[in-house]
């Protein structure tokens, strides 16, 4: 007998019974697309990840105070940003960076509360990537004088001045009087941070006016960015700025109480994270496709039991062992196929649908297509293969006198 | 070549053991001529479908020989055992055995699913359209059996054995299940395919139904108690 054949006698038999053929297959439908939603899911989250720390601008190098080392957070300096600016070679600019408490701001007659500032360098919209739109950015020099200038965040701009130029205006800062230079250009929110909704001080000033003195050191910074000239530098960056601050901070350069990583080290110690979730969640997915498996069984063994005669009956009329076995195996294996086609539709849409809400990213992994389906194709061999030996295993007179 | 088509001899077959053994066979000599009509009958319980199922490959006795078609059966695997089925053989069943989701026409085309020659979809269909129109069931090709009356479903079944073109038809009791007016349609059917060189061997309760056979073998506790060949039923008097 043909393959064709008694691939179609399988066929018809499934579609005689398209609710039970359809209830047996809902288990890999679920497993597989569960597979396929998971798997897009976290890549979502890891793409999003890299994608906000790839905002903070190309070749960048961070440093910051180590954490979980007492008192380090005061012990990354401005002056440590300077001498890396004179001393490592092969970087185009740094920008030391020191976030004070949120301050209320007014211009006009319009106050905007709890408003976050960051205190930069002026090497800051060339580091971090991030132009000014409208006017300049403050000047070495201004920031060294400790400038009374401010440039406001797009947001900002936008609600305390509207359709107005912010240019030349002052706001009040607490209780200091500042001049706008510069609006930046929009960027959003990345990273948890809304680049738009901050205002742009000079460094010196925050320490000076901003910062409270009994905690930290009056020159202490929390983030120095250097932007490395290219990316073959930025070995040779982080060994001379990794050399150079554990001198200026007599520490074990092995054991220091800053560190000095790049984007992609940070996007690394993400995804580990994010790996770990990934893990989880593709376990559970796979425990979905084997309990899919073990219903396949279930019905195809419920089947093989219901169907006794029909068996004895076909091996009355001339039906090897062989025939038996391969018409309840291609049983099975058409279940878990189709089941695994219309997992992946369902997955594949599941995974838009999830993307489209907003609330998370999803990315669909090419691979987690031929990964999901292949798998439920092997459950149906594998949960397929038992049923379908004991049908053929039956003893015709046994099997016909079966009721 | 000898002219016998079934050759059994010294055929038991024993269910259980020792005390509890049950002997569904207890010794049966018998040859079948080819183109031969022969009706088997005899009480419940004598062992008339332990010996069909043996006969019909479908059973293995406990002992003795079977020579079917000249062929040692006993010596068979499993698959030569279907291929004798699938070819040689023609089962009718008292209960028809339809595939109740099946219509009349693709329960016909089952056994042709399993031909060693991997036959056509368009002649299969026209083999099994030609063994419906020879029962008389051409216009009930697309019912499904419960659509059809007994008689019609045993029909059907009949196609079903026919449409192999197999030497040998086995019909165990193919009418007791059906009211007298069917039994004689089906027995017709039965005479003609006789009339036309089938052997055919059947069991049967009824004496009007043995009657149209050339030969009636009797059966009482497992052994042949008569063996006629004069178209007289020599079984009367056992069915007490
Ligand atoms: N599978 C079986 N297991 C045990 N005993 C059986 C089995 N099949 C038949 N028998 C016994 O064998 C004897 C013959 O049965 P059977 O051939 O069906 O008789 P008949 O068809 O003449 O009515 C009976 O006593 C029956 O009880
Ligand atoms: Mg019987």
């Amino acid at each position: 007998m043909k393959f064709r054949k008694i691939f179609r006698s399988a066929w018809e038999g499934l579609m005689l019974n398209k609710v039970r053929s359809f209830l047996t297959t809902l288990g890999v439908i679920i497993g597989v697309a569960s597979v396929i939603v998971m798997l897009a899911v976290s890549a979502g989250a890891e793409a999003s990840i890299a994608d906000q720390i790839n905002a903070l601008g190309a070749n960048l190098i961070i440093v910051s105070p180590m954490r979980g080392v007492p008192g380090a957070s005061r012990t990354l300096l401005l002056e440590d940003a300077y001498a890396i600016e004179e001393q490592v070679v092969g970087i185009t600019g740094i920008s030391a960076e020191q976030n004070p408490a949120p301050q209320n701001i007014r211009a006009g007659g319009v106050t905007l509360e709890a408003i976050a500032m960051v205190g930069t360098t002026a090497g800051f919209p060339d580091v971090r990537d991030y132009a000014v739109a409208e006017g300049r950015y403050f000047t070495a020099d201004e920031d060294d004088c400790k400038a009374k200038l401010v440039v406001l965040g797009a947001g900002i701009a936008a609600d305390l001045f509207g359709a107005e130029s912010a240019l030349g205006q002052t706001i009040t800062v607490g209780t200091t009087k500042l001049t706008v230079i510069g609006v930046m250009e929009a960027k959003g929110i990345v990273s948890d941070v809304d680049y738009d909704g901050r205002i742009y001080l000079p460094l010196n000033l925050v320490l000076q006016k901003f910062m409270p003195t009994t905690m930290m050191r009056a020159d202490a910074v929390r983030t120095i960015y250097l932007k490395a000239e290219s990316q073959e530098q930025i070995p040779s960056v982080i060994a001379q700025t990794t050399a150079l601050l554990a001198e200026r901070h007599d520490v074990d350069a092995a054991k220091p109480d800053f560190t000095v990583q790049t984007q992609q080290d940070i996007i690394a110690t993400q995804e580990a994270t994010t790996a770990a979730f990934r893990d989880l969640l593709a376990w559970v997915a796979g425990v979905s496709l084997l309990v899919g498996g073990i219903g396949i069984m279930n019905i195809m063994l419920v089947s093989v039991t219901e169907r006794t005669r029909e068996i004895g009956l076909r091996q009355a009329l001339g039906a090897r062992p062989s025939n038996v076995l391969t018409q309840f195996l291609i049983e099975a294996i058409i279940l878990s196929l189709a089941g695994g086609l219309v997992g992946v539709i369902v997955g594949v849409g599941g995974s838009y649908l999830f993307g489209s809400l907003g609330t998370m990213r999803t990315e669909i992994v090419p691979l987690s297509i031929p990964l999901a389906f292949g798998a439920a194709a092997i459950v149906g061999i594998f949960f397929g293969y038992y049923p379908a030996t004991q049908a053929a295993k039956l003893d015709p007179i046994e099997a016909l006198r079966r009721e | 070549m000898n002219n016998n088509l079934i050759e059994i001899t010294g055929m038991t077959k024993v269910y259980g053991e020792d005390d509890a053994a049950v002997y569904a066979l207890a010794g049966v000599d018998v040859q079948v001529a080819r183109g031969e009509f022969v009706a088997i009958m005899g009480p419940s319980g004598s062992g008339k479908s332990t010996l069909m199922n043996i006969v019909g490959c479908l059973d293995h006795p406990t002992d003795g020989a079977y020579i079917l078609d000249g062929r040692d059966v006993s010596q068979m695997t499993k698959n030569e055992l279907a291929d004798v089925r699938n070819e040689k053989l023609g089962f009718i069943f008292q209960s028809f055995n339809l595939l109740p989701r099946l219509s009349a026409l693709s329960n016909v085309m089952l056994p042709m699913l399993y031909n060693a020659d991997d036959v056509p979809d368009e002649e299969a269909e026209a083999r099994a359209v030609a063994s419906l129109t020879s029962v008389g069931l051409e216009n009930r090709l697309h019912h499904r059996p419960n659509q059809l009356s007994g008689g019609q479903q045993q029909r059907v079944a009949i196609a079903r054995a026919l449409v192999n073109h197999p030497p040998l038809i086995l019909a165990d009791e193919p009418t007791g299940n059906l009211d007298s007016k069917s039994s004689v349609e089906i027995i017709d059917i039965l005479r003609n395919l006789h009339k036309g060189g089938a052997t055919i061997v059947m069991v049967t309760h009824e004496a009007d139904i043995a009657a149209h056979a050339e030969r009636v073998i009797c059966v009482k506790d497992g052994k042949i108690l008569s063996d006629g060949r004069d178209g007289k039923n020599h079984c009367s008097g056992l069915h007490q």
